[in-house]
């Protein structure tokens, strides 16, 4: 018997994919959608509304970056409207204080602020920033500290920045948002291409986690701290996206209904457009949302594993990059058949590690590829 | 951490009670509560205007059928709870 389908909790909304940063971990996909074919303030509006007649309770708006969207203000208005919670995923780069007040008035709950490290070097080298970035960064933290708005700071760790974690941890206790995220990247989109440059070593890995670990003890009742364990290291995979089809919605700039960041990359899946049916359809009944949704699809080991209707199988994409096929078990998983597959990446990862150490030297790096901007 | 009795317990900047579909929820950065029965009384009283003092009153009348001493720790343990996840301010 096929079992209800559930109502999605959050709609992921990309503006554009046009960004002042150049980040090497950006999760968007190689192939950018191009502004002129973006959609407009109105369809936005609608979007919305078909989110909130759904049940959707909130909204992250994001990009690349959407304060690169004029209409940015309008957009919030409408989504509050719709009844939703909104959340604008930014890094802060071309924001002035006046605006930030419009969008405040305009509806905005809660500000979510990149940083790419806690030093001044590092927006340049891992985001391909313009220099003076963090110090505009760090302006526009006190300029959100000044509205009763929700404030998260994000900060994406890897194996380049993992020495900065404490001093992130001491930036973010000295703006003092509600909430922290340290997100060690996951390898989709342009992370997967400077994947051998960003996966830590397994040292790394467990000296960051200690360091969150007290983080989050010590800071508890002041500052949110959340942290995601990089799943190459897992011994279970992460419930990607909470299942396939089951909490989220993705809308890309034109207007493609994903069921999350990546999914585009997998081969033969056909992506419907909001300008041609409703958030509803395609969220019931469009081939993208159905096809691993539930447990139909699943093969072994997956199918008859107890934790199926835990992690659901794991993530899709990563079992199509890394495994070559999108319908098997996600290949972190140690009861996959395709976890040799991982290994032999982290082996990698660690190998030349020691090496650098026992040598002095450094092992030959590949060139960061920089995320590019849509035409 | 226990709240004091005297202190006012206010939703903090960024979370605010909403209604979807006949069910009352506590929006909140990347989360949402479904809140029904004593917890919505309670977070409906997190205004920076009622002090933990009266919410506790107000919740011993409402569930007056169950042991007041229950019904004050379980408040000042849900407000605690409510405080580390960064949903509440006390003032």
């Amino acid at each position: 018997m096929q079992a209800a389908i559930p109502t999605p909790l959050a709609l992921v909304a990309e503006l554009t994919h046009r960004c002042p940063l150049h980040c090497v971990y950006c999760s968007n996909p190689l192939e950018m959608a191009r502004r002129d074919g973006e959609l407009s303030t109105e369809d936005w509006k609608r979007v919305f509304r078909q989110a909130g007649a759904m049940g959707v309770l909130q909204t992250d708006l994001t990009g690349g970056e959407p304060l690169a969207r004029a209409d940015l203000a309008e957009i919030i208005r409408g989504a509050r409207a719709a009844g939703l919670y909104v959340s604008l995923i930014t890094s802060g780069m071309p924001l002035e204080e006046q605006r930030l007040e419009e969008l405040v008035a305009a509806g905005l709950d809660h500000l979510q602020l990149s940083f790419q490290g806690a030093r001044e070097d590092s927006s340049v080298k891992f985001g391909g920033a313009r220099p003076g970035a963090y110090e505009h960064k760090l302006r526009v933290a006190s300029w959100v500290k000044k509205h009763r708005i929700g404030f998260t700071l994000n900060f994406v760790i890897h194996r380049e920045n993992l020495d900065q974690l404490e001093a992130m941890i001491a930036m973010t206790e000295q703006i003092g948002p509600g909430r922290v995220e340290f997100a060690h990247v996951q390898y989709y989109g342009w992370a997967f291409s400077n994947r051998d440059r960003l996966l830590p070593s397994r040292e790394q890995l467990d000296r960051s986690l200690e360091i969150l670990k007290n983080a989050e003890e010590r800071l508890r009742g002041q500052i949110r701290v959340e942290y995601v364990v990089p799943d190459y290291y897992a011994k279970y995979p992460k419930p990607c996206m909470g299942g396939w089809g089951r909490k989220v919605i993705l809308v890309t700039p034109v207007g493609h209904a994903l069921p999350c960041h990546a999914a585009r990359v997998i081969p033969g899946l056909r992506f419907e457009n909001v300008q041609r049916r409703s958030l509803h359809e395609i969220w019931e009944e469009s081939e993208a949302f159905c096809k691993y949704r539930g447990e139909e699809w699943m093969v072994e080991p997956c199918k008859s594993c107890d934790r199926h209707t835990v992690d659901f199988g794991g993530c899709r994409c990563q079992a199509y990059l890394v495994a070559g096929n999108a319908q098997v078990a996600d290949p972190v998983c140690s009861l996959s058949p395709g976890r040799h597959l991982v290994d032999s990446i982290v082996a990698e990862a660690n190998g030349a590690d020691s090496n650098r150490h026992e040598r002095g030297v450094s092992r030959v790096q590949s060139e960061w590829a920089y995320r590019t901007n849509p035409a | 951490m226990t709240p004091e009795l005297h202190a006012k317990p206010r939703l903090a900047p960024g979370c605010r009670l909403s209604e979807q579909n006949q069910q009352r929820v506590l929006l909140m950065p990347e989360r949402a509560l479904r809140l029904n029965g004593p917890s919505l009384s309670i977070v409906e009283r997190c205004d920076g205007a009622h002090t933990v003092q009266e919410i506790v009153a107000d919740l011993q009348r409402l569930y007056s059928k169950a042991e007041p001493q229950k019904v004050e720790k379980d408040i000042l343990g849900y407000l605690a709870l409510l405080h580390d996840e960064r949903a509440l301010d006390f003032e």
